[in-house]
């Protein structure tokens, strides 16, 4: 008895461990593929040139295979709506977290969290069908896909992840601070901006890292309405090619283990490490700045 | 008692339906048809025809772009690839490595028509033009003899075929400017051009509708009748592996008859051939 209890305590352990190092093999396979099939480009065109060079024309004969227009393009589309999501998360989150009565926050938060199931492809039908034409008529510009219309589509798809998490965070905040802070005569606000953000500082900046990360990801979206011009955007209003749709929109017909095929894979490998390192700074704040224990006695 | 013997019974029966069609289907021979989405609406519809003719015969299709399609044929995964290019040397090359001799049958012909927006009062361009349109060297519509207008230069992602039609034809080898637009189907250039009263972009025959204004290239205007003479067009491929024998010759016979296939060329949009 006391053994058939004894293994399965030790199956259940092995199961476990299985499971776990299943999907760790996995992002090690990904990774090990990403990196064979990326590398060889180098062969063809110098590191230097690969991420320095301004022009992207993988099937010109011969080819030029520049990306930093794509990574501009990356970093300006995700600078952009970090711009517009963050304010925009965070104060929803401080609203539902503290100012909204329980009854609007039942309806309010699960309607956010919505934003977040919304398909991508929906957003970017949406920023090419009703967007495009809008910013058009409204600023005079010659089009609407360009740089500050994927902002806008991928702000709305990063506000959920930024507003969830750190309205969690908020919320968690141990009561006795918010209390005290009272007790001493702050007023609501004063105990939100002096007390409350910077006990939740870690959750909140988690949540906008992992926002931005989506962002900075999301495929889609840029593929239909950033423009897809493989150029250094000079404005806000120039079209772009963020990385995500240079990959999308040309894997399918590059030729299999071509230069093209390589440099495709190449940009995967760049955009896999940004992704990695956005994710390491929202593992590094949320470890640092995590409150320990309330202060109270 | 007696309703669990008839659930019984409709139990037994469904079970016994259900192992009948995957035996069907199981005994059934496959075909697998996989590539350029230009070619797609072809390879379905002939698919569809076929298998009606051929029961005993499954034929799957998916698109997924010419290179998958030709990379599908050089690994063996499929029995045909459809393409909207010729095959590339290097590919044979690697097809010939695996010991797979990839056999092209040009199954239409394309027209690749330049589209503006209905507004846009320009009827006609020459190739020359289109170029220079394309190169970024002509920015505004006057210069062709339009609205003092911005150009807005839509273009398809360099490595799908119909680009790859449109930088030979018209391009000559000249590169797109940067700052041309991109869109990733011929669907997404018609939906842009005609959001756009700036826009030019060019797409297949089969996907002009009410809201673009097709334009004639030196005089000749895109359509079935005239696909000979209107200088941007191209012919549409199917490879397969090796000669094709048995289930992958009834589909090509199939496709190739004047009657059968490319009267199913003709209702899709594109030109037959015989």
């Amino acid at each position: 008895m006391m053994r058939s209890r004894q293994i399965k305590e030790i199956l259940i352990r092995y199961v476990f461990f299985l499971l776990a190092f299943i999907s760790i093999a996995i992002l090690a396979m990904i990774l090990f593929f990403l990196v064979r099939e990326g590398v060889p480009v180098f062969d063809e065109v110098s590191v230097k040139n690969f991420f320095l060079g301004k022009y992207w024309y993988p099937t010109a004969d011969p080819p030029d295979f520049g990306i930093l227009p794509l990574i501009l393009a990356s970093l300006m589309v995700t600078g952009i709506s970090a711009a517009i999501s963050i304010p925009l998360g965070v104060m929803t989150a401080i609203y539902l977290a503290e100012i909204a009565t329980p009854r609007v926050k039942e309806v309010a938060k699960p309607m956010v969290e919505m934003l977040a199931s919304l398909p991508s492809v929906v957003i970017g039908f949406f920023g090419m069908v009703v967007v495009a034409p809008f910013l058009q008529d409204v600023f005079e510009i010659p089009t609407g896909l360009n740089l500050l219309n994927a902002s806008l589509m991928l702000a709305f798809m990063s506000v959920p992840t930024i507003t969830t998490i750190s309205e969690d965070a908020i919320a968690s905040v141990a009561p006795e601070l918010k209390e005290a802070s009272l007790a001493l005569g702050a007023t609501h606000w004063e105990s939100i901006i002096r007390v409350i953000m910077p006990a939740s500082l870690s959750g909140v900046s988690t949540g906008i890292i992992l926002g931005m990360s989506r962002a900075i990801g999301e495929t889609m979206v840029v593929l239909m309405v950033a423009g897809g011009a493989a150029m250094i955007p000079g404005s806000v209003f120039d079209p772009c090619r963020p990385m995500p749709a240079s990959i999308a929109a040309e894997m399918a017909e590059a030729p299999f283990r071509s230069e093209h095929y390589y440099a495709l894979f190449a940009i995967g490998l760049v955009l896999f490490i940004f992704t990695l390192m956005f994710n390491f700074i929202a593992d590094y704040i949320s470890h640092k700045h995590r409150q320990v224990g309330a202060a109270t006695l | 008692m007696k309703k669990k013997t008839i659930g019984a019974i409709l139990k037994t029966g469904v079970i016994l339906a259900l192992v009948v069609c995957f035996a069907t289907v199981a005994w059934a021979e496959k075909l697998s048809i996989k590539g350029s989405t230009t070619v797609l609406p072809i390879a379905q519809k002939a698919a569809e025809e076929f298998m009606k003719i051929y029961p005993d015969i499954n034929v799957s299709v998916s698109g997924g772009g010419s290179g998958n399609g030709i990379k599908a044929i050089i690994d063996g995964t499929t029995d045909i690839a459809d393409s909207s290019r010729f095959i590339k040397q290097k590919e044979v090359a690697m097809s010939v490595e695996n010991g797979v001799y990839p056999v092209p049958f040009a199954v239409a012909r394309d027209c690749i028509v330049p589209v503006v927006h209905p507004s846009n009062h320009i009827d006609d361009l020459s190739l020359k033009q289109l170029r220079k349109i394309y190169q970024g060297k002509i920015r505004n519509w006057e210069a062709v003899g339009g609205p003092d207008l911005e150009i807005v230069v839509i273009s398809r992602d360099t490595s799908s075929g119909t680009y790859e039609v449109w930088e030979d034809i018209v391009m000559e080898g000249a590169r797109v400017y940067p700052g041309a637009l991109l869109q990733a189907s011929n669907g997404a250039v018609a939906q842009a051009v005609a959001k756009n009263k700036y826009a030019i972009g060019y797409i297949g025959l089969s996907y002009l509708n009410k809201e673009l204004k097709a334009l004639t290239v030196d005089g000749e205007a895109a359509s079935i009748e005239n696909a000979i003479a209107y200088p941007v067009s191209r012919e549409l491929f199917m490879f397969t592996k090796g000669w094709p024998t048995g289930k992958t010759m009834k589909f090509i016979n199939y496709v190739l008859h004047p009657n059968k296939g490319q009267k199913i060329v003709s209702e899709v949009g594109y030109v037959p051939l015989y």
